[in-house]
């Protein structure tokens, strides 16, 4: 029988549940989802002890599914208010589905502050002191962690960030050489973890692949055709693992929609140097321990991530992602990849979300704290301000939106408070139908219509034009919903999208794991459940279509190159949630 | 002879590698010359081609050169 584990931090106590009937057929985002808007009322404050944080497996975690190690964190967000999941990699995962954990559920807070370790083995959990572990940044505290519980131990855990409650800390999650740059950053989630006390979840247990399965040999069938699409599709047989997603720098400059100087054009000058090009030749050039084609848990037979030297072949950041290499990059006017990989590490040991933090930055150097391209300054804002918890820290660490407001500034790109990541929605207007509808908050991965609008992967819808963009956005919406629930890691998309036997493989994985039928129907049927789940809690939480739109001045702010504005109508954008 | 400027990125910078990161190769090309032909005359297989920007607008491989055109050329990638 799998189980739920719910961790009181009220009374420091741990007790394993036999998972409820009504959440057999769920995890990952749609367990997180269904757990918080059965037992969180949509109007709670997200940092108080009535809040809940939630770590699901998805439902093909913990199998030997390709690419499948995938954790889905959720909560209410202190960032947007609104439900939220962060997705992450890392190593974490596959051992709490190895555990025959579907979902673990930290409720409650201390009654005096201080801070947690949940330490989960297959003998039981157990809630120690953090003692002096408090305070650390992430490096430190995995080293030590390491140390004292044993390498490979899975860690989820906060820095200096998520213990002040900034609700742009993320969920750091470990990978196989022990770097805590696999995030759940989105959304604040490190920050509800920081006010239940918990500083870290150390899971001792080296079985990655111990997930139970009903039926073993129809899963292997279909496993391996799922495989068999994922080393044919060129995306993630060759580009992924060779350039990593940042390739994409290129691209969206080339197409005019890489946000530049806080989305004031749609080109940076010195874009190419910042790209996944300019990193694979870092690596090839300094060596040691640079690497491209990483995985981030064992079993991903993608591997887009990388480990990106620094100019003595050490370790500078592992990884360095598309998105934050544009947030922290271009978005700043910084075009010099060593002080991205810097800027990245700092986010990761003080424990804040990457693409929020280039986002707030980009805004706080349009308000005039520091010029663009200022990359010491950027750097003294996360080392100094935001490590050591002052009120400009503090200012870094509430968000774009809040910056704005601080600095009185009006070119503020948020959705829902969420800072946009790296599509101009002006140039790729797929990708802003879904900043605009996610129950997310601005979320590229929420429904990643970059894939039509830009990279020619499930067919093509031209980005510049408002036609064809609701229903690209609303299709792919769905879509992901199902994929953030199996686990598999999204891009997988990119095989699914194009190749026609991939999505029955997925579904077929699914029966065979479960023991019941389950179709493509019955999938996409799985996607929509999770959108109307979590869009009944947003509107319980007071969110209304008024909410659903883009900032204001993209509606006329030319942008360059392509002169263009965003010109979906609000009444069309209403009709993506009519499914 | 209109002037172009040519970047070819990701597995296919092999066949233009720039001067430097990021800089585009200026290149004259007869009148009348397509994308296609001046792939082919730089050795691009074309089946590893899947996108062509001019100008940042995604564009066939018939398209004609016209003077000043700014050329980007990218086998499949993704990311996100
Ligand atoms: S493709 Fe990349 S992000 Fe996805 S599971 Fe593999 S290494 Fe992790």
């Amino acid at each position: 029988m799998e189980k739920l584990l719910r961790v009181d931090m009220s009374n420091l106590e741990a007790r394993f549940e036999d998972l409820p009937d009504k959440y057999a057929l769920l995890g990952g985002r749609a367990m997180t989802a269904a757990i918080v808007a059965d037992e969180v009322a949509p109007t709670v404050h997200p940092l108080s002890e009535r809040n809940k944080l939630v770590f699901a497996p998805g439902i093909l975690t913990g199998t030997t599914a390709p690419s499948s190690g995938r954790l889905s964190v959720g909560a209410k967000s202190p960032l947007t208010g609104t439900i939220k999941e962060s997705n992450a990699g890392g190593i974490s995962a596959q051992k709490l589905a190895s555990l025959g954990i579907r979902a673990l559920v930290v409720e409650g807070k201390p009654a005096e502050k201080g801070f947690y370790v949940l330490v989960l083995s297959s003998e039981g959990a157990r809630i120690e002191p953090a003692g002096d572990l408090a305070g650390l940044g992430c490096y430190e505290l995995n080293r030590r962690l390491w140390e004292k519980y044993g390498k490979n131990s899975g860690l989820m855990c906060i820095g200096p960030a998520g213990e002040a409650g900034m609700p742009t800390a993320g969920v750091s999650t470990n990978d196989r050489e022990n770097h805590p740059g696999r995030y759940a950053g989105r959304g604040g989630l490190g920050a509800v973890m920081g006010s239940k006390g918990l500083k870290a979840i150390v899971l001792l247990c080296d079985k990655v692949f111990e997930a139970p399965v009903a039926e073993p040999e129809k899963f292997k069938e279909a496993q391996k055709l799922l495989s068999k699409a994922i080393l044919e599709h060129p995306v993630t047989a060759q580009a992924l693992p060779a350039f990593g997603t940042a390739v994409l720098i290129n691209i969206l400059n080339e197409a005019g929609g890489l946000p530049t100087k806080n989305f004031s054009a749609g080109r940076f000058e010195e874009a190419a140097k910042t790209g996944g090009e300019a990193m694979a030749e870092f690596c090839k050039t300094r060596g040691g321990k640079g690497k491209m084609g990483h995985g981030c848990h064992p079993g991903c037979i993608i591997r887009c991530s990388n480990i990106i030297p620094d100019e003595k072949g050490e370790v500078a950041c592992a990884p360095v992602e598309y998105e934050s290499s544009w947030a922290l990059g271009a978005n700043c006017g910084i075009g010099d990849l060593d002080t991205i990989a810097r800027l990245n590490y700092l986010c990761n040991d003080v424990g804040l979300d990457t693409i929020e933090t280039g986002v707030t930055i980009g805004v706080l150097m349009e308000g005039g704290l520091l010029a663009f391209g200022d990359g010491s300054g950027a750097i003294a804002l996360l080392d100094t301000e935001v490590r050591n918890v002052t009120p400009l820290g503090r200012i870094v660490g509430a968000g774009a939106a809040v910056a704005g407001k601080t600095f009185g500034v009006v070119r503020v790109p948020v959705v829902k408070s969420q800072g946009m990541p790296a599509y101009d929605p002006r140039a790729v207007k797929g990708i802003g139908v879904t900043y605009a509808t996610s129950t997310m908050g601005a979320d590229h991965t929420a429904g990643y219509s970059v894939a039509t609008n830009i990279l020619k992967v499930g067919g093509f819808v031209d980005p510049l034009q408002a036609e064809g963009q609701v229903d690209l956005a609303r299709n792919l919406q769905i879509a992901t919903a199902f994929v953030d629930a199996s686990g598999l890691c999204l891009f997988t998309a990119f095989p699914l999208l194009d190749i026609d036997y991939a999505l029955p493989a997925v579904a077929d994985m699914y029966a065979a794991r479960l023991g019941r039928p389950f179709t493509v129907a019955d999938a996409l049927e799985a996607g929509k459940e999770v959108l109307r789940v979590e869009r009944k809690f947003n509107e319980a939480a007071g969110f209304t279509k008024a909410h659903d739109r883009l900032p204001d001045f993209m509606k006329y702010e030319k942008l360059l190159p392509h002169d263009v504005v965003f010109d979906v109508t609000d009444e069309e954008l209403d009709t993506v949630h009519n499914f | 002879m209109p002037k172009v400027s040519v970047r070819l990125f990701a597995t296919l910078q092999r066949y233009l590698p720039p001067a430097n990161i990021g800089e585009a190769t200026v290149m004259d090309v007869s009148p009348g010359t397509t994308v296609q032909s001046l792939l082919g005359e730089l050795g691009v297989p074309l089946e590893q081609v899947k996108i062509v920007m001019i100008n940042g607008i995604h564009t066939e491989t018939d398209y004609v050169l016209q003077e000043g055109d700014r050329v980007g050329v990218f086998p499949p990638v993704a990311g996100g």
